[in-house]
């Protein structure tokens, strides 16, 4: 199934590799507790805040439960607009469609905005294997896209890379894509965002074609809602004359009015402003404004499998926030690229297996990629309880039962004892043998007794409810810390 | 069967089990959030708007109608333009006071030559005073979206008291969702890089908004 990154091991691997690499560790950490910080206070500004979260979770529960009638309703208003609505059920579907209208187009270059859907399906690889080069714009997926890398969080993809890293990219890459970084690149910030717009800006005015996702689409109007900082997306939405949008069929709102809530909460979630810089908002095509063609791709790949889950299904409530990345105590250790996948961090752990199936050993131990700490759940915005999910997933790999692939109802069998019995336990002691996840661990024996009960039969039983896990080390913690790490960030 | 076909009927089996539900809409959702955060007269709001726009990079400058021709020539010559992009429906006057060639804004002209023109002049549909946003609807006096993202220095004009909303909901109310939107609170930046945050990636990276009142001024209030 596409989107598993190729030899990717399983969590636990990955994340010990991850924690053992001091310069990503370093960066993360600097870098979620800045986020962590802000997003605090711009929060705290806004008094209502969680009536805000409860009625963007209202909605977009409702959308789901009519998501049939919404995605008709959508289509006829796009297609009202002069846009064309395509129907993809997986990523094989969605990136053929997308090859043969560029190819219509009889260019051989995109321009992309940042979009999570086209990487899940992995569009670049696809539209490379015809021809196609797409080249990312957002200034960290163009330092990923450089640095021949993936993508480690949901806002910032390149978080994971410091301002000496990218000058190295910087100096090394971009010839091989176009303009070349200039003579004496330093490493400061404003410089190499310079070489970025000058890098850039030759591709965007000669773009033809502009591949975006989007962050809402609302059906009542049939608008498209895509919010950014940089401006990229204003330039690929506008400049090119076809453009098409690859969007989950879950981002619809039901109307207009609904943008009030999202608009407010997205934000102040994400990067901490009371509004991005950029917000574009576009409905079909507009005379001489614009592309003179729009299509919209609406994607399915496992989404609707993850609907038909009473559960698992409020995962497809999220709204790519990230804020539940910044507060993970095991994502900051970890790192995104730990999850193998384009969602990481707490909602990469539900959605993924969600997504995906959970056949493959990676996608078998993401549910066991948390502490279960429960501060992922107070910062969503749409107030999603990814520890709620991440136990029905636990007890689906371990004890199997029905659930849904490819749209079939399926009978999943127990994980064959061994291997997910190892892959958990793995991942259980080494979240446990953190000082942040054990923090956090023992904040979770009080906060989640009601999540505790889900005690397993069989073979599950030892190590599936969170407080059969492996007893915390004899030793406490700082000791242990302070004795293996020299007391590196014992706090 | 059609992909559309498949992926609806997936929907419909897998929300087999979810009671159905058909209370209208607006009753569906209960909205108990505020309208607006706090109750700012119309004064303290454009305040608010100022200071916020302030807060995210954008240059504002306050003044009044007769003023506002004096003030946009200032912003061009300083700025060292010697070329200005002009929405159709521009009202002439406010370039009275300035030299700097006209660009007008036409359907034919290609991103390279928007590339080389210095500035854009515009109005704007509404502004929100608690995020410090300007929202551009296409109108006449704002032009396609593209003449406000190409060139690098945007001077926006936002008729205040009339054109400033406090919050996001109030703004929604405003505009035709049918219209393209642009919504821009400072000038483009990013925090990519260590989370420091640069302005000016691919957007204008300079914003001004001059905030114009005091002065009765000609009809069409609403922006629209
Ligand atoms: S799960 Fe919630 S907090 Fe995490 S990215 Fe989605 S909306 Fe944001």
């Amino acid at each position: 199934m596409s989107g598993t990154f190729v030899g990717m091991p399983a969590f636990p691997e990955a994340a010990r590799a991850a924690v053992g690499d001091q310069t990503l560790r370093g960066n993360l950490r600097h870098a979620t507790h800045t986020i962590r910080a802000k997003r605090a206070k711009a929060v705290a500004e806004v008094s209502d805040w969680d009536q805000l979260r409860e009625a963007g979770k209202r909605i977009k529960d409702h959308t789901l439960r009519h998501l049939d009638r919404y995605l008709v309703q959508l289509e006829e208003r796009v297609t009202a607009a002069g846009g064309t609505v395509h129907w993809a059920a997986d990523a094989e579907e969605a990136n053929r469609i997308v090859a043969a209208l560029v190819a219509e187009t009889g260019e051989s270059e995109v321009v992309k905005v940042k979009s999570m859907a086209t990487q899940e399906i992995g569009l670049n690889e696809a539209l490379e294997a015809e021809g196609v080069h797409a080249y990312e714009t957002d200034l960290a997926e163009l330092i990923v896209q450089l640095g021949k890398d993936r993508p480690s969080h949901i806002l910032v993809p390149a978080i994971h890379r410091n301002r000496g890293e990218i000058r190295d990219i910087f100096r090394r890459e971009m010839s091989e894509w176009g303009r070349p970084a200039p003579e004496g690149l330093t490493d400061t910030p404003a410089e190499l965002a310079e070489a970025a717009r000058v890098h850039l800006r030759e591709k965007f005015l000669r773009a033809k074609v502009g591949v975006s996702g989007a962050n809402f689409m609302i059906a009542e109007t049939g608008t498209l809602v895509v919010v950014e900082s940089e401006g990229n997306g204003r330039m690929c939405l506008t400049l090119p004359e076809t453009l098409i949008s690859v969007v989950g069929i879950e981002k619809i709102l039901p109307t207009w009015r609904d943008l009030e809530v999202f608009l407010q909460t997205l934000p102040r979630s994400s990067t901490a402003e009371r509004m991005n810089p950029y917000t574009s908002m576009w409905t079909g095509t507009t005379d001489e404004d614009g592309p003179r063609a729009f299509h919209l791709v609406l994607l399915d790949n496992g989404r609707t499998d993850t609907l038909a889950d009473e559960v698992g299904r409020q995962a497809l409530r999220c709204i790519r926030c990230s804020a539940c990345l910044n507060v993970c105590p095991v994502y900051e250790r970890a790192g995104g690229h730990a999850y193998g996948s384009v969602y990481p961090g707490p909602i990469g752990a539900i959605l993924s297996p969600q997504l995906r199936g959970t056949a493959s050993e990676i996608d078998a131990s993401l549910p066991y990629a948390s502490s279960l700490c429960g501060a992922c759940y107070e910062v969503c915005p749409v107030a999603i309880d990814i520890p709620e999910v991440l136990v029905r997933l636990r007890e689906r790999v371990v004890e199997g039962g029905p659930v849904v692939r490819d749209g079939n109802r399926v009978v999943l069998r127990p994980a064959k004892g061994h291997a997910a019995e190892r892959a958990a336990m793995r991942a259980a002691r080494w979240a446990f043998a953190r000082p942040g996840a054990l923090r956090a661990g023992q904040r979770l024996a009080s906060r989640t007794r009601g999540l505790h009960p889900r005690t397993l039969p069989g073979p599950g039983r030892a190590w599936s409810a969170t407080r059969d896990l492996p007893a915390v080390p004899a030793e406490p913690f700082r000791d242990w810390w302070q004795r293996t790490h020299g007391g590196e960030e014992a706090k | 069967m059609s992909a559309r076909e498949r992926i609806l009927g997936r929907v419909r089996r897998a929300l087999a089990d979810v009671e159905p539900d058909d209370s209208p809409y607006e009753r569906a959702i209960e909205r108990s959030y505020v309208r607006a955060h706090g109750d700012l007269d119309a004064e303290r709001t454009v305040g608010l708007l100022a200071e916020n726009l302030a807060d995210y990079r954008a240059l504002v400058h306050r003044c009044t109608a007769d003023e506002l021709p004096c003030l946009i020539g200032r912003l061009l010559a300083e700025r060292g333009s010697r070329t200005v992009l002009v929405p159709p429906g521009l009202d002439a006057g406010w370039l009275a006071e300035t030299d700097v060639e006209r660009v007008p804004d036409l359907a034919a002209s290609t991103p390279d030559e928007l590339d080389r023109v210095d500035s854009v002049v515009t109005g704007c549909a509404v502004a929100v005073a608690e995020t410090g946003t300007i929202v551009l609807d296409g109108g006449p006096d704002q032009g396609r979206r593209r003449i406000t993202l190409v060139p690098d220095h945007h001077v926006c004009v936002v008729r205040v008291p009339d054109q400033v909303v406090a919050s996001v909901p109030q703004a929604l109310e405003r505009l035709t969702p049918t219209r393209p939107l642009t919504w821009i609170s400072g000038p483009s930046a990013t925090s990519d890089i260590e989370l420091d945050r640069v302005e000016g990636v691919h957007g204008p990276r300079t914003l001004e908004v001059v905030l114009v009142g005091g002065v009765s001024h000609s009809p069409g209030g609403d922006g629209r």
